[in-house]
């Protein structure tokens, strides 16, 4: 770097950080500070309200099931397009991205449209008392929609960049479909697959749009966290919405820093 | 054990492309057998055919009398070393190399001091005994190679296949592994086909050599009658530097085309044909109007010769008494061990 660019590359760093920290540091700071305005008892006391309570199991049983569905289709959308080359498969590739592209309501109204009692098959579920709309299944099926994409984009880059040939190895010294991606393929791709899970469940906990459409905003029974935030702001029950939204804003925190600690490990132990 | 092919074609993926056409071949039990031929020629594809990788074909491939479709991986007994080695990164070179056993069915496998022996044993045999607890990473590119066969070995097959196994190792280490390799192949009793594209290895190495251009087998021969019966020019020139020269086969004798070199005897019909023959094989003879001149250095004990003929220059190799014996003005070139081509195919080989 020559000496006139360097007064102007001072002001770009500074300038980066002033963008982050108004962007992206001062918003949580400011959710902590909204939180605990009444103390730290009222803002805990609120979050052991059972609605509240509900809210974050709800939140936490989706996520669950989101990731553990995800990881596996994940891994074998991933393995699928990477691996083998077939007719179709561009558009393959296009269709794991889709729901990044496409608006989180589109994706919850896709599921009314399916599933709720005006939807398709609305009358025929309706019949056998199966509730998908406006019920957990529902919330379940959106979230799953949204999060579909994270480990699927994140291992595909690596195990375009791992070839074939290794699982050819292991398949000419005898191992079957399932044993050459638990043992060969996986192994070497584990912090990709970790990254992506919990990119993956850091969008799972915080999803609002496609949730909020086939939710139905049921205090106790169909509100996630983020969706209960909402209620109880609109209820202007303000120190426990910012409670709930700290809760939420801590968890994703803590995973986005574990991904990125993560990613900062594997570098090195891949250089 | 052996293999046996019959008119297998395969195509390529999404095109019309024939990556091997109407392939005929049978290997014996206990060969050794190089497939050699430029990039592009169909080998690996031929070799990645008989381990039964890739999608379909037509045709038949045997092995050991059977076809793979349907045979379990351990019953095949096929080893298969890739270009690249494909070693298991995240393994140890002893977990590599016990991969194959590892993933037995448990009522198969051997117990783990029985794997552990086995291990030690091809640690052994690659004379890496120290090495079972590194990484991949951490070895040598030779190293790597030696590992990965012996992974291929590590469940005792019976057919060994290697894909441009030497291809990134360098020439000193090259030329010690091949020789390790055939004294292995023989020690084993196994059955080898060797894909390479460096025709000085395979002669070196193999007992017969499978050469194959755009998708065919060309010639398929033991190693000394390559050389002195190439199927065709491609043949000729793949296997070494080669000169051409066209003529005509007139009332029992071939007359070049080019001045100042001498015509010579054949046993073929009358037309045109093309001599081909190496360098080495020329001979300079004391008559004519030829223009000698020595350049370069030695190669081995021949000199390297440009010589004037008239409307081209050719260059030739020669040992220095030749020189001395026929001088460098006024000289004429012998060819009569050429080889004679009519139509892209052998027509009669003279000389010894």
């Amino acid at each position: 770097m020559g000496g006139p660019s360097r007064g102007g590359n001072a002001v770009l760093v500074a300038g980066t950080y002033l963008t982050v920290l108004a962007v992206l540091v001062l918003p949580v700071l400011l959710v902590m500070v909204e939180a605990l305005r009444a103390g730290l008892g009222a803002a805990w006391r609120s979050l052991l309200d059972p609605d509240a309570l509900s809210a974050i199991r709800l939140t936490l049983e989706v996520t669950l099931v989101a990731v553990i569905v995800n990881a596996f289709g994940g891994v074998m959308a991933a393995w699928l397009v990477t691996k083998y080359r077939f007719r179709g498969r561009a558009a393959l590739v296009a269709l794991i991205e889709l729901p990044i592209s496409v608006s989180p309501v589109i994706a919850g109204l896709v599921w009314l449209l399916l599933f709720g009692r005006q939807g398709w098959w609305g009358d025929w579920l309706d019949r056998h008392h199966i509730q998908i709309a406006f019920a957990t299944p529902g919330i379940l099926l959106a979230t799953l929609f949204v999060t579909f994409p994270y480990v699927a984009r994140t291992l595909m880059p690596l195990m375009e960049q791992q070839g074939r040939e290794a699982e050819e190895a292991a398949f000419l010294l005898g191992a079957g479909f399932w044993r050459t991606l638990w043992r060969v393929t996986l192994p070497d791709a584990r912090w990709a697959l970790l990254s992506g899970i919990l990119l993956t469940t850091a969008r799972a906990i915080g999803e609002f749009g496609a949730v909020s459409v086939v939710s139905g905003h049921i205090p106790g029974l169909t509100e996630t966290m983020p969706l209960h935030i909402e209620t109880l702001y609109n209820g202007y029950q303000t120190v426990a919405a910012f409670a709930m939204a700290a809760l939420l804003a801590l968890i994703a925190m803590a995973t986005v820093l574990l991904r990125s600690f993560l990613e900062h490990d594997f570098r090195k132990a891949s250089s | 054990m052996s293999v046996q092919i019959q008119s297998l074609t395969r195509h390529a993926p999404n095109a019309s492309r024939k990556m091997l056409d109407d392939v005929s071949l049978t290997i014996e039990d206990g060969a050794f057998v190089a497939l050699v031929g430029p990039s592009g020629a169909g080998k690996t594809t031929l070799l990645r055919t008989i381990a039964g990788l890739d999608g379909p074909y037509e045709g038949t491939v045997l092995v050991d009398g059977r076809t793979l479709a349907g045979r379990p991986m351990r019953e095949r007994r096929i080893g298969f070393v890739f270009q690249n080695y494909a070693l298991f990164r995240h393994m140890t070179v002893a977990r590599n190399i016990a991969f194959g056993l590892d993933v037995l069915p448990r009522r198969e496998r051997p117990d783990r001091r029985a794997i552990a022996g086995r291990v030690a044993e091809l640690l052994e045999l690659i004379q890496l005994p120290m090495l079972g607890d590194a990484y991949p990473d951490q070895l040598s590119g030779g190293q790597r190679q030696r590992v990965a066969l012996a992974r291929a070995l590590a469940t005792k097959p019976g057919l060994l296949l290697l894909d441009e196994p030497f291809g990134a190792l360098d020439p000193i280490v090259r030329r010690q592994i091949r020789r390790w390799l055939r004294g292995l192949h023989d020690q084993l009793g196994l059955t080898t086909v060797l894909v390479t594209h460096d025709h000085d290895e395979a002669l070196e190495v193999a007992d017969r050599l499978v050469v194959m251009q755009n998708g065919r087998i060309v010639q398929d021969a033991p190693a000394e009658m390559l050389d002195t019966a190439p199927a065709t020019p491609f043949v000729m020139e793949f296997l070494g530097e080669a000169l051409a020269f066209q003529g005509r086969v007139v009332q029992g004798s071939f007359l070049p085309d080019d001045a100042n070199v001498l015509r010579f005897p054949v046993a073929a019909t009358d037309g045109p044909a093309t001599a081909y023959l190496r360098p080495h094989e020329i001979r300079l003879v004391a008559e004519g109007s030829g223009q000698a001149t020595v350049f370069g250095g030695w190669l081995g004990a021949m000199r390297r010769l440009e010589v004037a003929l008239g409307k081209r220059t050719v260059e030739i190799l020669v040992l220095p008494e030749q020189i001395h014996h026929a001088g460098i003005e006024g000289v004429s070139l012998d060819i009569t061990r050429a080889r004679l081509f009519r139509d892209g195919a052998l027509l009669v080989w003279k000389g010894g």
